[in-house]
């Protein structure tokens, strides 16, 4: 190729401050940006990608700074700008669109007014004219009715919509390179589609080259030219998307692409006896005026040893089912009956008592652990609480932690001690801690990395059939669900629109919307 | 714990508040050792200027009594007071805010409008009339100032519980079967703890001002030395004898000074994302 690369980075090193688990967030990594193409930085956790997109903007935290190698950007070495450089280069020469858009809005501000203000800081435009580009920009990253939007807050926008204006801000002074920071994570599968092609569609339109920074291999597969990958700062392969994800090199890679969850159908009986089932749960929220049916008349019945996965977007009432079913909330109308009884009602003691059987795993691992509780403690206080000797339900919990694959010395050590994925874990043996019968997860893999996901699938899989579990998997992720349940429940604006096997939904959705999560869904490939 | 240590010892301030209570301390323990005898015995006579000789270093008052003295055994007084009026404080305001976060709705809105008439009555003013009402003693002066300080505590409890009881271990437990005392017990206060001691410590300090005001007035226990007492006693006189209000007023000063520096520091160290930033 004869045209430059936009930007290019040469053996960039950024050190960490001391005491960093490890000394360089990023080493020796050599990126190029050409006009036109996308470039996918992929990796996990703490792999360093996200620094690399901050230290093109000279956006590193305090304490984190370039150790080697530049940045060119048009030829200039942009690496040890002042800030006032910085200042010029940002917006006009390169852009950037966060993960959370709700936080990269100011929330006091129109979106026309934040929109105009960017042309206001470079001083471009004038005052008259800001406005009506703002409008035109509006309009062109496809916002719904911009001449009202434009008057609009931001809280009065959905998700998407915010995206969109954030996108719109980063357009505004046609920026040659686009760097984007997961901006898809915080949005839902139809919505993420949406703003993909969106991307896609203006980069095409403007020539601009893209940086796309993701965990998601489905993202990359949907939008990336290039893609780099990225293990614990160190870029271990790179190459045409075509190649990296088709033949990849270097085992890490195939180990993360490997990891990624694919529908298996299974040709197990179906099952017929069912463990519980939820009559006409009707659950409302209200806020002022504003009534929010979260649940709408859900009837189902969740079979004996079975995987039933509630899939939903978010807002759907996927979670208000769970947490109906585990009593968290308490339902306005509609029983939950198990072995013939209507556990909705329980209170006091009895309630306490039923508890047992249906046991949660959460979603945040982070936020799901008691801090100043030791992992003893986390485990043994439940079946304590039931009336266990202690040192029985130490033994348990011992036993438990190494059938989560844990060392029993993780008794004795603190949360804070423990990875995500090995923090999930320990919330599974707690959950497993009371020998439930029914298991209600959460969004239980969401927050974790691929690879670690596909562990703690792989482990809760196993677990079932060990022990004869019922489990209720509530997930936003299609291919998760596809992966580990039996049936699918696909819920919408608080209803079951569908309900039927993994193949049957799959294969042959019955209804539109399913249809469009289907094809909404990145990377999901389902053999015809 | 040594994080913990190692995060306070980073702040300057904390180290000298430190340094300085605990001289105050020391003294006020050691005064029957460094003043043997009754502080309200007349040794001298009256108006003693302060550094005339070693005998007397801070001089002596009206009626001749030792000023320094009077401050060691006033610091015990001081810091007795501050220290378990506190404790009172916080006995009525932890049970109170944490019900009222836990479980919201109407014992929400009952304890905390009875929490608002005692916020909405001059603190000052209603210490004054339960002291004046029990006669004026160490007991009720403490009991006084217990009862116009919960009130904040009970509010910061409140918010605190709230939050927490939303988080998702907490819903955890709910599940594991735990009773209701034990969750608040064991899993919520627990947590809740850190600003509730950077609070308790600047709660000593504005108790110790408040012992010091009331006894200003006249309020103060009689058969006990105070600070506020010596202020009060020699604000009559205070154009001819300088020294009777000017040490036990930097003697207030310092105390209160070193509680809120430690108080500072404190909140630096257990909340140290919400610190200053130290590169």
């Amino acid at each position: 190729m004869d045209i430059e690369p936009t930007l290019s980075i040469e053996h960039l090193t950024v050190d960490l401050p001391e005491g960093a688990d490890r000394p360089h967030a990023i080493r020796d990594v050599s990126l190029q940006l050409w006009p036109g193409r996308t470039l996918c930085i992929v990796g996990e956790s703490g792999s360093g990608k996200s620094m690399s997109a901050n230290a093109v903007m000279g956006l590193l935290p305090k304490g984190v700074s370039v150790g080697a190698g530049r940045i060119l950007f048009g030829g200039r070495d942009i690496t040890h700008l002042s800030e006032a450089q910085y200042q010029e280069l940002r917006g006009q020469g390169i852009a950037m669109i966060f993960q959370e858009p709700m936080t990269a809005l100011n929330p006091l501000m129109r979106i026309g007014a934040q929109i105009a203000e960017v042309f206001e800081a470079h001083g471009r435009l004038a005052p008259a004219e800001r406005a009506a580009r703002a409008l035109q920009l509006l309009r062109e990253v496809g916002i719904p009715d911009p001449e009202r939007a434009q008057f609009a807050y931001p809280f009065q926008l959905s998700g998407g919509q915010r995206q969109r204006v954030v996108i719109a801000m980063a357009l505004a002074l046609e920026p040659r390179v686009l760097i984007a920071d997961e901006p898809t994570t915080a949005l839902d599968v139809t919505t993420q589609a949406q703003i993909l092609r969106l991307i896609k569609d203006l980069q095409t339109r403007h020539g601009m080259a893209v940086m796309f920074v993701t965990h998601d291999f489905g993202v990359v597969s949907e939008i990336a030219d290039d893609v780099a990958v990225i293990e614990l700062g160190e870029l271990v392969e790179q190459g045409p998307a075509e190649k990296v994800l088709k033949a990849p090199d270097h085992p890490y890679t195939r180990r993360l692409i490997a990891a990624i969850p694919t529908v298996e159908f299974r040709d197990e009986p179906a099952r017929e006896e069912p463990l519980l089932r939820v009559r006409d749960l009707v659950k409302e929220f209200r806020t002022g005026a504003r009534v929010v049916k979260a649940s709408d008349h859900v009837t189902l019945d969740l079979m004996r040893g079975e995987t039933l996965g509630i899939v939903g977007e978010s807002g759907s009432g996927k979670s208000t089912l769970g947490r109906a079913i585990v009593q968290l909330v308490t339902p306005d109308s509609g029983t939950i009956e198990m072995d013939g009884k209507d556990i909705s009602h329980l209170r006091g003691a009895a309630l306490r008592a039923h508890r047992k059987r249906i046991q949660m795993i959460f979603q945040d691992p982070y936020a799901s652990l008691n801090p100043r509780a030791r992992i003893g403690r986390i485990l043994t206080e439940g079946p304590i609480a039931h009336g266990r000797p202690r040192a029985e339900a130490e033994a348990r919990a011992r036993e438990l932690l190494s059938l989560v694959g844990l060392k029993a010395s993780a008794m004795e050590r603190f949360p804070h001690e423990f990875s995500g994925g090995q923090r999930q874990r320990i919330g599974i043996a707690r959950a497993l801690a009371l020998e439930p019968e029914i298991i209600v997860a959460d969004e239980a893999v969401s927050a974790l990395d691929v690879s670690v996901q596909a562990q703690v699938l792989d482990l809760l899989e196993d677990l079932k059939q060990r022990l004869g579990l019922t489990l209720l998997f509530v997930t936003h992720d299609l291919r998760v669900a596809g992966k580990i349940c039996d049936r699918i429940a696909v819920m919408q604006k608080g209803r079951v629109v569908e309900l039927g096997s993994v193949e049957q939904v799959f294969r042959a959705p019955r209804e539109a919307y399913t249809r469009s999560l289907l094809d909404a869904a990145p990377g999901l490939e389902v053999q015809p | 714990m040594k994080d913990f240590w190692h995060r306070f010892r980073a702040n300057k301030g904390g180290i000298i508040g430190l340094a300085l209570l605990a001289a105050i301390v020391a003294v006020a323990l050691l005064a029957p050792l460094l003043f043997p005898g009754n502080p309200w015995k007349m040794v001298a006579r009256p108006f003693v200027p302060p550094f005339e000789g070693m005998k007397f270093p801070l001089g002596t008052d009206t009626v001749g009594r030792n000023v320094a003295a009077g401050l060691a055994y006033g610091g015990r007084v001081s810091l007795l007071v501050g220290l378990v009026s506190t404790l009172a404080a916080l006995l009525i305001g932890i049970p109170v805010g944490a019900l009222a976060g836990y479980f919201g709705g109407r014992i929400d809105d009952l304890l905390m409008r009875v929490t608002e008439f005692f916020q909405t009555v001059p603190s000052f003013a209603l210490a004054i009339v339960i002291v004046a009402i029990f006669q004026p003693s160490v007991v009720s002066i403490t009991l006084a100032i217990g009862i116009v300080s919960w009130p904040p505590v009970a509010r910061l409890v409140r918010g605190e519980v709230m939050s927490l009881r939303q988080r998702e271990y907490i819903e955890a437990a709910i599940l594991q079967g735990l009773s209701t005392p034990a969750i608040i017990l064991r899993q919520i206060l627990p947590n809740a703890v850190s600003p509730i001691i950077v609070m308790a410590s600047l709660m000593v300090a504005s108790a110790i001002l408040l012992e010091s005001s009331l006894s200003f007035l006249g309020l103060g226990d009689p058969n006990l030395m105070s600070w506020g007492y010596m202020i009060g006693a020699a604000r009559t006189v205070i154009r001819q004898a300088w020294w009777l209000s000017l040490f036990p007023g930097v003697a207030i000063v310092l105390t209160v000074l070193a509680l809120n520096l430690i108080g500072e520091s404190l909140n630096d160290a257990l909340n140290p994302r919400l610190s200053r930033r130290r590169s």
